[in-house]
C-alpha cells in the first residue's frame, strides 16, 4: 500500500458485505481504524499548537507583547475565572445566544412546516424570506439598533434572526422532502392530515431540521459575539474588545479562547442530542 | 374476511406534456377494463410496463378517481382509501425510525380502538405470521428487503382487510426469497382468505400465484385475456410445481399473450433483417 493512497484505501479497504454481516450476526471492523490511534493522534495536534503557542513569543520568533505565551493567558483565565469576572461575561453572554436561539427555534419550525405544507403559503412567502435571507445578520444590526436600542433586546433579536433562515430553511426542505411513498401508505391507512404530520412527515424531517439547528447554534454564538463587540456592556465580545482597546493583551485571549471552547461545547452538545433523536438511522 | 371486487368499463386518462413537441395532451392510461374478482380470489394482473397495472391498483385502493366507469367493492362505490382495502407498494414503505413491531402498530393505531397492550399483541402475532417474531424490535435499516416486505405485510394483514392489494411486492428481492415469499403469501391466504390482488411483471409469478391470472395491454391499458390457472399450489413446498408440464403450459399461454402485442421486432427478425440488407 502506497501511503498517497491515502482515503482511497481507507474507503475501499477489503470487508464482509452486509449480506455476510447479518450471517455472521456482526459488523465488520476495520484493521487500521482503532480508537486509540485516532484520539491519540488528536491530542497530538493540539498539544503542538499549544507548545507553539508557548514556545514561539519566548523565542522572540513573534512579539511576546502581542502574542504572550500560553501560560500567561491561562493564568490571566484562570485569575478571571476565579473571581468571577468570566462568569459574569460568559452569563451575559449565554443568556442572549440561548434566548435568541431557542425563540429562533420555537418560530422558525412551525412556519417552516406551515410554508412546506400549504402551497399558496409557500409561493407567497418563499421571494420574501430569499431576499431576507440574502441579508446579512450583521449588515441590518445598525437597524435593529435604531430600532431596539443598544438593550438586550437588540442583541436577542439579532441571534433570532441569525438562528432563524437556518432553522426555517431546513425544516422547509426536511418536510418538503418526505417520501411521497410514505404519504401514499398513510393515505391508504387513511390517517388524517394531523396524524400524517405528526407521526410521519415530522419525524421524517427532524434529521434534516437538526442540520439547520446545528448551523443557528454556531450562528447564535458568531453573530452575538461581533454584537457584542460593537455595542455593549458585558459579554464575551464585550470582554474581547474591551481588552484590546485597554492593551489588557493575555485577557483577551483568555476570552478568545473562551469563546471557542463554548463555541465547541454548543457544537458537541447539538450533535450528541440530534444522535439521540436519530438512533433509528443505519451507522 | 373477504369482498368482490367489480369493475366496470374503467377508464382513467391523464394530462401529460410531450417530450417533443411541449404540446398538452391527455393520455389514456386505462381504457375500458372489466374485471370481476370473487370475494376470497387470488388475481394476478400481468402485464407489459407502462399497461396501467399499477393505475389499476391505484383506483381500487381509492387512491385515485377513474375518469369514467365504476368500481365496486361488495356493490359499494369506491370513493376513496379505506381499512378494507390495504395495500403493499413495492417499495417498502415503512417508517425508518419504527422497530418492525411498530410499524405494524401503526396500522393499528390508524385503526383505533385498540390499547397500547392489545396493540403490541396483535403486531406480535402478524409478524409471527410472516416470520419475524424475532425481529420486532429491529429497526428497518438493521433487516433485508425480503424482512421488511414481510413486515409491510403484517402491517398490511394485521388491521384484517378484506381486500389486499399488492403492487410488484416481490420485484425487488433476490429470486430465492422472492420464491419463499411467494410460498409464504400463498399459504397466508389460504388461512385468511383475504381476496389478493396481485400486480407483477413476472409471468411466473403471476402464473404460480393467481387463480385467475389476467393479461393486460398497453397503450391503452387494457384487459386482453384471463386465463384460470388450476395447479396443485399446496404441493409447491415439497416439488418444484415451477418445473412442471402444467406450470410451463400456463406459462407459455401467458408468454405468448404478452409477446402477440410486442409491436418491436425480435432480436432474431432484426439480425435477419441486417443479414438480408447486407
Amino acid at each position: 500500500m502506497s501511503p498517497s493512497a491515502g482515503l482511497i484505501e481507507e474507503r475501499t479497504e477489503a470487508r464482509p458485505n452486509p449480506r455476510q454481516e447479518e450471517l455472521a450476526h456482526a459488523k465488520g471492523v476495520s484493521q487500521r481504524r482503532r480508537q486509540a490511534v485516532t484520539v491519540g493522534r488528536g491530542v497530538a495536534g493540539v498539544v503542538t499548537l499549544a507548545v507553539l503557542w508557548e514556545v514561539a513569543p519566548r523565542l522572540e520568533l513573534v512579539d511576546p507583547y502581542f502574542l504572550p505565551p500560553l501560560h500567561t493567558v491561562m493564568e490571566e483565565w484562570w485569575s478571571m475565572a476565579t473571581s468571577g469576572e468570566l462568569l459574569r461575561h460568559l452569563k451575559a453572554s449565554l443568556v442572549r445566544s440561548g434566548v435568541g436561539f431557542l425563540l429562533a427555534i420555537a418560530v422558525a419550525i412551525p412556519l417552516g412546516a406551515a410554508i412546506a405544507w400549504y402551497r399558496p403559503t409557500r409561493e407567497l412567502l418563499t421571494p420574501v424570506l430569499e431576499l431576507f435571507r440574502n441579508t446579512a445578520a450583521l449588515a441590518i444590526l445598525p437597524v435593529f439598533t435604531l430600532i431596539l436600542g443598544i438593550g438586550e433586546t437588540s442583541k436577542i433579536s439579532i441571534v433570532l434572526y441569525a438562528c432563524f433562515f437556518p432553522v426555517l430553511l431546513s425544516t422547509i426542505t426536511g418536510v418538503a422532502n418526505v417520501d411521497p411513498q410514505l404519504l401514499r401508505s398513510a393515505k391508504v391507512l387513511g390517517l388524517s392530515p394531523i396524524t400524517t404530520f405528526r407521526k410521519i412527515v415530522f419525524p421524517a424531517a427532524v434529521p434534516t431540521i437538526f442540520t439547520g439547528i446545528r448551523i443557528s447554534g454556531a450562528a447564535a454564538i458568531l453573530v452575538l459575539i461581533a454584537a457584542e463587540m460593537i455595542g455593549a456592556n458585558a459579554g464575551l465580545g464585550f470582554l474581547i474588545s474591551y481588552s484590546q482597546f485597554n492593551f489588557l493583551i493575555p485577557k483577551m485571549y483568555a476570552a478568545i479562547i473562551t469563546t471557542s471552547v463554548l463555541g465547541l461545547a454548543v457544537n458537541y452538545g447539538l450533535v450528541a442530542l440530534e444522535r439521540r433523536f436519530s438512533r433509528w438511522r443505519a451507522a | 374476511m373477504s369482498s368482490r371486487i367489480q369493475l366496470e368499463r374503467v377508464g382513467q386518462t391523464f394530462w401529460v406534456r410531450g417530450d417533443d413537441d411541449k404540446r398538452l395532451r391527455e393520455f389514456v392510461a386505462l381504457e375500458g377494463v372489466d374485471l370481476d374478482i370473487r370475494a376470497g380470489e387470488f388475481v394476478t394482473l400481468v402485464g407489459p410496463s407502462g399497461c396501467g397495472k399499477s393505475t389499476v391498483l391505484d383506483l381500487i385502493a381509492g387512491l385515485a378517481e377513474p375518469s369514467a366507469g365504476t368500481l365496486a367493492v361488495d356493490g359499494t362505490p369506491i370513493t376513496g382509501p379505506g381499512l378494507d382495502r390495504s395495500v403493499v407498494f413495492q417499495q417498502y414503505t415503512l417508517l425508518p425510525w419504527r422497530t418492525a413491531r411498530a410499524n405494524v402498530e401503526l396500522a393499528l393505531e390508524a385503526k383505533g380502538g385498540l390499547t397500547r397492550r392489545e396493540r403490541a399483541e396483535r403486531a406480535g402475532a402478524y409478524l409471527d405470521l410472516v416470520g419475524l417474531t424475532e425481529f420486532a424490535n429491529r429497526y428497518p435499516h438493521e433487516l433485508s428487503g425480503g424482512m421488511k416486505q414481510r413486515v409491510a405485510i403484517a402491517r398490511s394483514l394485521s388491521y384484517e382487510p378484506e381486500v389486499l392489494l399488492m403492487d410488484e411486492p416481490f420485484g425487488a428481492l433476490d429470486a430465492q426469497t422472492r420464491e419463499r415469499l411467494q410460498e409464504e403469501l400463498l399459504a397466508i391466504w389460504r388461512r385468511l382468505g383475504t381476496t389478493v390482488v396481485f400486480i407483477t411483471h413476472d409471468i411466473d409469478e403471476a402464473v404460480f400465484l393467481g387463480q385467475r391470472v389476467a393479461v393486460m395491454s398497453a397503450r391503452p391499458g387494457r384487459i386482453r385475456e384471463i386465463i384460470r390457472v388450476d395447479l396443485d399450489r399446496e404441493a409447491a413446498g415439497e416439488t418444484d410445481l415451477r418445473a412442471s408440464r402444467q406450470f410451463a403450459d400456463y406459462r407459455h399461454q401467458v408468454w405468448s399473450l404478452l409477446r402477440e402485442q410486442h409491436a418491436r421486432p425480435t432480436l432474431t427478425e432484426v439480425a435477419r433483417e441486417v443479414h438480408r440488407v447486407a
